[in-house]
């Protein structure tokens, strides 16, 4: 078993280009989702009469269906509606609504989160709900929401890998490429196992890291 | 007669820390010894060497002639005759009473059913709560809880009992009734290793104080005397902590209703 | 051909059904081996062996830091350079499903059996109770109610993640569903369709593993 190693290194620019390519849809998609589920939780502590119940379908739509068909109905089947949008749109419009609908459901949980004793203290010196929510509620609950976001952000990045299926040119993409092209499957493989290493793994530890410090104010056991 | 526990030259340690400190002590058949000591001192790290809950890292320990300090030690074996009873009960939550009891005898003893069921149900008898056979832990009172964790280690019938501190997370109101069980098995003739803070308790039921501190057994006698005429300087301050309502000065009373007026 | 979306639907149901069939089967023998495994992973991760415990955790890491779908191409196009084995894409599926869905069902079990009381461990063990009758008779049964809810969101997702089985060549309901597009054209309808199959497949299941957590969580 032999190592084609000057052509794992021919291919390194490439695979440079292609993790630039997994960050940026990874880093967009992190921002678009966090402002759509800062929408929805505000919407969901506010109760807003009939936004709410649309909110709360809307999580479990996203959150009980793959990605990936997702992905396929705006790629492949909005076209026939009219809706024409490239592999890159349609990754980052899909990660979003997955995203969002996950990271609402950690900020409603890091909201509940907030020990009702606060509110409490909070209502007892005379502020008023919406200094409640500014001054106590929302501090407590970005802190407590940290870890579980944190941790949302790289399931998000590593599922970036889902979009090569819209010829969106990521790591993996790229890997299936070259494999193609030029039949040197277990030189790909290595580098794109060593990518995945590189990029995610740090991140673990580092998510770890984040949990032990915050573990006070941790919600469930 | 040879002793039927016996520590010899015995250590342990944490880490860095020596928990335990070349501890000779030896305990007959049928005593009831008592270990007194400071927080800390390794009372309940010695009863815990025992039945093989913490390992030892030098000396001896005999159990009936037998050094369990080996590697060939069958610690299930040797925990069947050693019970154990904890400050937290630790009774079995999600099985009833009954199924409690008969969990050891049943599948660690491979005895009949119905044998260890008239056992389990004639020591419940005796402790008063065969009518919570099928209750479950969480329905109990905590002297209840405390009773048949006693009667699930006697249903191993075992040679000696350990007593680690078992009524200190009771309510007082409840302490008596578990201390009247202890007594019971003393008169019985069981061998008893208690670790307790209830003094009035131990000058009642031991046949022998153990005083430790800091991993070291520093004095050893008759209970009377031990309570009345300590020998060494530091069970007499022990003690003294332990009679503290005798020796509080008296608060010098202002009458109240003078000062409220 | 002007048949009516509806009726093209209906046409070709046998054809979606037996996708759906291939998805279920594999969903069903990922969340299979996921349990055994997991529960087998938490158990050994309870054993307090160090060297165990490393093991268990690299095998954590490796699946953590390398995302499912390379997984299954790795396994797809790696298994039959490095090991000489040729397995269909169905089981190749499973096996990734599986094995990822062991780590984090380990894990779980693993948190649930170390929130119990210290205290249950040494009862059991002082009325002789040997290692797996420990985990059998005391420590699995009641870590079980904390296991579940968090079990069965595993459960939802190897479900949705069995969908990526399409992208490395088993004809489930994807690909099922993709044929019939190429017949039909009507890919709304039938991506319609895989949305809500899915849909009703994972609500219940999420919507279960919450009932069961308020009901189960004890002070």
């Amino acid at each position: 078993m032999s190592f084609d190693t000057a052509f794992m290194l021919s291919t390194l620019p490439a695979f440079f280009k292609a993790v630039g390519v997994t960050l940026q849809v990874g880093a967009i998609a992190i921002v678009t989702s966090l402002l759509v589920a800062l929408l929805n939780a505000t919407i969901l502590v506010l109760r807003t009469p009939y936004l709410w119940r649309l909110v709360k379908g809307y999580v479990e739509l996203a959150r009980n269906t793959p990605l990936l068909i997702q992905l396929f109905f705006v790629y492949f089947a909005l076209p026939s509606l009219g809706v024409k949008v490239s592999g890159f749109a349609a990754a980052i419009i899909t990660l979003t609504f997955m995203g969002g609908a996950y990271l609402t459901e950690v900020l409603r949980a890091g909201v509940e989160a907030v020990p009702r004793a606060q509110l409490e203290s909070g209502r007892s010196i005379g502020l008023s709900e919406g200094q409640l929510l500014r001054h106590v509620i929302l501090p407590q609950a970005g802190i407590l929401s940290l870890p579980a976001l944190f941790a949302n952000f790289v399931f998000l990045l590593k599922e970036t890998t889902v979009v090569s299926a819209v010829a969106v040119p990521e790591i993996l993409y790229t890997t299936k490429n070259y494999i193609a092209l030029y039949y040197k499957t277990y030189e790909m493989l290595a580098v794109l196992t060593l990518l995945c290493v590189l990029i995610f793994l740090p991140l673990s530890l580092l998510l770890r890291y984040l949990e032990r410090r915050l573990q006070h104010g941790q919600f469930g056991h | 007669m040879n002793p039927l526990i016996e520590f010899q030259g015995f250590n342990k340690f944490f880490g860095q820390h020596q928990v335990l400190a070349d501890v000779d002590l030896k305990v007959e058949a049928g005593e009831v010894v008592v270990i007194l000591g400071p927080s800390g001192c390794g009372k309940s790290t010695l009863l815990r060497c025992l039945n093989g809950l913490e390992e030892a890292q030098g000396g001896s320990l005999r159990l009936d002639g037998q050094e369990l300090l080996g590697p060939d030690t069958d610690w299930r074996q040797v925990r069947q005759r050693v019970g154990m009873v904890f400050q937290s009960y630790h009774l079995f939550g999600h099985m009833s009473v009954i199924d409690n009891l008969l969990l050891g005898p049943l599948k660690v003893q491979k005895r009949e059913r119905h044998e260890a069921q008239a056992q389990a149900e004639a020591l419940l008898a005796r402790v008063g709560l065969l009518d919570k056979r099928d209750a479950f832990p969480r329905q109990l009172s905590g002297g209840q809880q405390q009773r048949i964790a006693i009667v699930r280690s006697l249903c191993m019938n075992p040679q000696v009992m350990l007593f680690d501190e078992v009524t200190a997370a009771l309510d007082p109101e409840m302490v008596k009734e578990v201390l009247q069980v202890i007594q019971g098995l003393a008169r019985e003739g069981m061998t008893l290793l208690i670790v307790t803070h209830e003094m009035a308790f131990a000058r009642a039921v031991a046949d022998r104080i153990v005083f430790m501190e800091a991993g070291r057994i520093l004095e050893q006698n008759h209970p009377e005397r031990f309570f009345t005429q300590p020998q060494t300087a530091r069970a007499q301050q022990f003690l003294e902590k332990f009679s503290f309502v005798e020796s509080l000065p008296k608060t010098l009373s202002k009458p109240l209703h003078k000062e409220l007026s | 051909m002007a048949s009516s979306g509806i009726e093209l639907l209906l046409v070709s149901l046998p054809q979606l059904a037996t996708g759906a069939g291939q998805t279920l089967a594999i969903s069903a023998l990922g969340i299979l081996f996921a349990t055994l495994g997991g529960v087998l992973y938490g158990v050994l991760a309870t054993l307090g062996s160090r060297w165990l415990n490393i093991l268990l955790q690299v095998y954590l890491e490796l699946f953590r830091a390398i995302p499912v779908l390379v997984w299954l191409y790795l396994v797809f196009f790696g298994l039959p350079i490095f090991f000489g084995l040729s397995i269909p894409s169905f089981w190749c599926a499973v096996l990734v499903l599986g094995l990822w869905g062991a780590s984090e069902v380990g894990e779980v079990v693993r948190g649930a059996l170390q929130s119990l009381p210290r205290g249950q461990r040494e009862a059991g063990l002082s009325i002789g109770l040997g290692g797996w009758q420990l985990y059998a008779y005391v420590l699995l049964p009641q870590a079980l109610k904390r296991m579940t809810p968090p079990t069965i969101n595993i459960y939802t997702r190897i479900i949705k993640t069995s969908s990526l089985a399409v992208l490395i060549g088993v004809v489930e309901v994807i690909k099922a569903g993709q044929q019939i597009i190429e017949r039909t054209y009507e890919s709304v309808l039938i991506y319609g369709a895989l949305f809500l199959f899915f849909f009703l497949v994972c609500y219940p299941l999420s919507a279960a593993s919450r009932v069961l957590e308020r009901r189960w969580a004890h002070a």
